[in-house]
């Protein structure tokens, strides 16, 4: 659906390149998440899948059609099939919440009785037809965005782009905010990239991931390849500020080892069935259990000592557990 | 104050009210026609600065530099620098028609840089979010821009409109008519205290309803 070949994007002649050699692509139907620190060129990314930016270098391919080889127009009908949520919600505030939710289809030149019919389809949508007649200023935050939402949706988009829709949100509107962009992937099959500095928000709802750090792509993958082995430095410290540290031992003897429990798995005692067999001793140093979308995981930072560590570790893997041996990767 | 001073004998009230009509008529002409001229020039101010869609050095250099020198020359001399002109484009450079070409030549630019920064308030990610819905440049600008700086526009209106009250007065020195030109006239030639105090009270009045309304309308609009 989007494809990004070799893209760059530099600003200011002979300035710093805001993305360089940028390859990605996005499949229909998926939920692609972009996550980087600010300044990374997350923005100028999501930006460059609507045309709100034109590349330096390199192709954006979305739904078919070269953005930056577009007229006037072309441009116009790809942002009709391509909406857009912010992190400031956008709205006008001089209109009311339909109002704000019809603008879009009045862009386009829809005929009044559909702009009507469709703005409180789309208000139902979201919960919130009984806020019609209000102004964004009277709106909870939760509120503005699923007007933003409402209004991206309204002519009928097959992307939706969120450029950091949920960091202004308090963690549970988050959360709903989260469910509802979720649903409407699931209902409607709506492909999605969202832009995020926070790895909880990828974890929640995004299939695939990229890591930006200073313009380049430095991982990319699963969400659960890249959130359960980060190869990046930069993929870890996403890691590990979503789920805290767990490989800190210092002055502890044994094998370090990284166990990686999903699905099933994470609710079997493998655990302490492996240590009865091999007679290994272990200390638990860290551990974490979670969710990636619907699939449950967990993670513990063990070390082994006494008895058959080998053996051990072979009867881990023998159970459908992932071991990684962290004693070369304690120091970091 | 003794009633001997002023018991209002020199106030010809026919007279004034004429005047009353005259400086009503001089301001609603010149308001006009201020928005008019002032808007567009202070939206192309605006869109041709620096960031904006319609980027143009060029262009925005040499229309700040004409609202700047226009904005430079006092009033007073304004009004009789423009003569010529003012003849040229109404036929006559005294009475109300004759004091609206250089009343709008003092108030246009000044508008016009209300209307730019009031603009320039207006939330950027609102213009962003109309491009990326498929807007039109034209759309953005009169659907989104101005609606959104309404209050903003609101308000430099009002501000204009009470800039023009002063300058209807100064208008009367070089024959316009009005509550300015009984002041200079009567008020100020003729030593008749009573007829200044009239002028200058109803001239008061006048910018105090201005405001009050000026206020209550941006309270109206304005929905943040």
């Amino acid at each position: 659906m989007i494809t990004f070949k070799d893209v760059s994007k530099t600003y200011a002649k002979g300035g710093h390149p805001a993305l360089s050699a940028v390859s990605l692509s996005v499949a229909a139907g998926e939920v692609f998440g972009v996550i980087g620190a600010s300044g990374a060129g997350k923005s100028t990314l999501i930006r460059l899948i609507n045309g709100l930016e034109t590349p330096s270098g390199g192709q954006v391919i979305v739904d078919g059609d070269d953005v930056a080889a577009l007229g006037v127009e072309g441009l116009r009908a790809l942002r009709r099939r391509v909406g857009m949520i912010f992190q400031h919600f956008n709205l006008l505030s001089g209109k009311t919440v339909a109002q704000n939710v019809a603008f879009p289809l009045k862009l386009a030149g829809r005929p009044a009785a559909e702009v009507k019919a469709r703005t409180a389809e789309l208000l139902e949508r979201v919960g919130l037809i009984a806020h019609a007649d209000k102004y964004p200023a009277q709106l909870s935050g939760g509120q503005k965005q699923r007007v933003g939402i409402a209004r991206a949706l309204a002519t009928g988009p097959k992307v939706l782009l969120c450029d950091e829709a949920t960091s202004a949100l308090d963690p549970e509107t988050t959360e709903q905010i989260l469910d509802l962009i979720s649903g409407l992937n699931r209902e409607l099959g709506l492909t999605i990239v969202l832009i995020t500095h926070e790895m909880d928000v990828v974890r929640r709802v995004c299939d695939r991931v990229a890591v930006l750090e200073a313009g380049r792509v430095v991982e990319e993958g699963a969400v659960e390849d890249v959130f359960l082995h980060p190869v990046s430095d930069t993929a870890r410290r996403f890691v590990r500020e979503a789920d805290g540290e767990i490989v800190t031992a210092p002055g502890v003897g044994g094998r370090l080892v990284r166990l990686t429990f999903k699905g099933e798995a994470t609710y079997k005692p493998v655990l302490g069935e492996v240590a009865r067999v091999t007679g290994v001793d272990y200390s638990i140093l860290g551990g974490r259990i979670h969710r990636l979308r619907e699939t449950p995981y967990g993670q513990l930072t063990l070390a082994l000592t006494g008895g058959d560590v080998a053996a051990a570790i072979k009867s881990f893997e023998a159970s459908g557990v992932r071991v990684d041996d962290l004693t070369g990767e304690a120091a970091r | 104050m003794s009633a001997g001073t002023f018991d209002f004998a020199n106030v010809d009230w026919s007279e004034i009210g004429q005047a009353t009509l005259d400086t009503l008529a001089m301001l609603g002409g010149s308001m006009v026609l201020t928005i008019a001229l002032g808007l567009p020039l202070g939206v192309i101010l605006f869109l041709t600065g620096k960031g904006q869609m319609l980027e143009n050095r060029l262009a925005n250099g040499a229309l700040s530099l004409l609202v700047n020198i226009l904005r430079s020359v006092p009033f007073v001399i304004l009004l009789i620098v423009m003569i010529p002109l003012t003849v040229a484009l109404v036929g006559t450079s005294l009475g109300v028609a004759g004091a609206i070409p250089p009343l709008v030549a003092g108030a246009a630019p000044f508008f016009a840089r209300l209307v730019e920064t009031a603009l320039r308030e207006v939330d950027k990610g609102v213009v962003e979010a109309s491009f990326a819905m498929g807007a039109k440049r034209r759309q953005v600008v009169l659907g989104a821009l101005l609606p959104e700086a309404l209050p903003g526009l609101i308000a430099a209106a009002t501000v204009t409109a009470i800039a023009l009250v002063g300058y209807t007065a100064m208008a009367g020195v070089v024959g316009a008519g009005g509550l300015g030109d009984l002041a200079v006239r009567f008020g100020y030639q003729r030593f008749q205290t009573d007829v200044m105090i009239v002028t200058v009270v109803l001239m008061l009045v006048l910018v105090q309803i201005l405001q009050m309304v000026g206020d209550a309308v941006v309270r109206r609009v304005s929905h943040r």
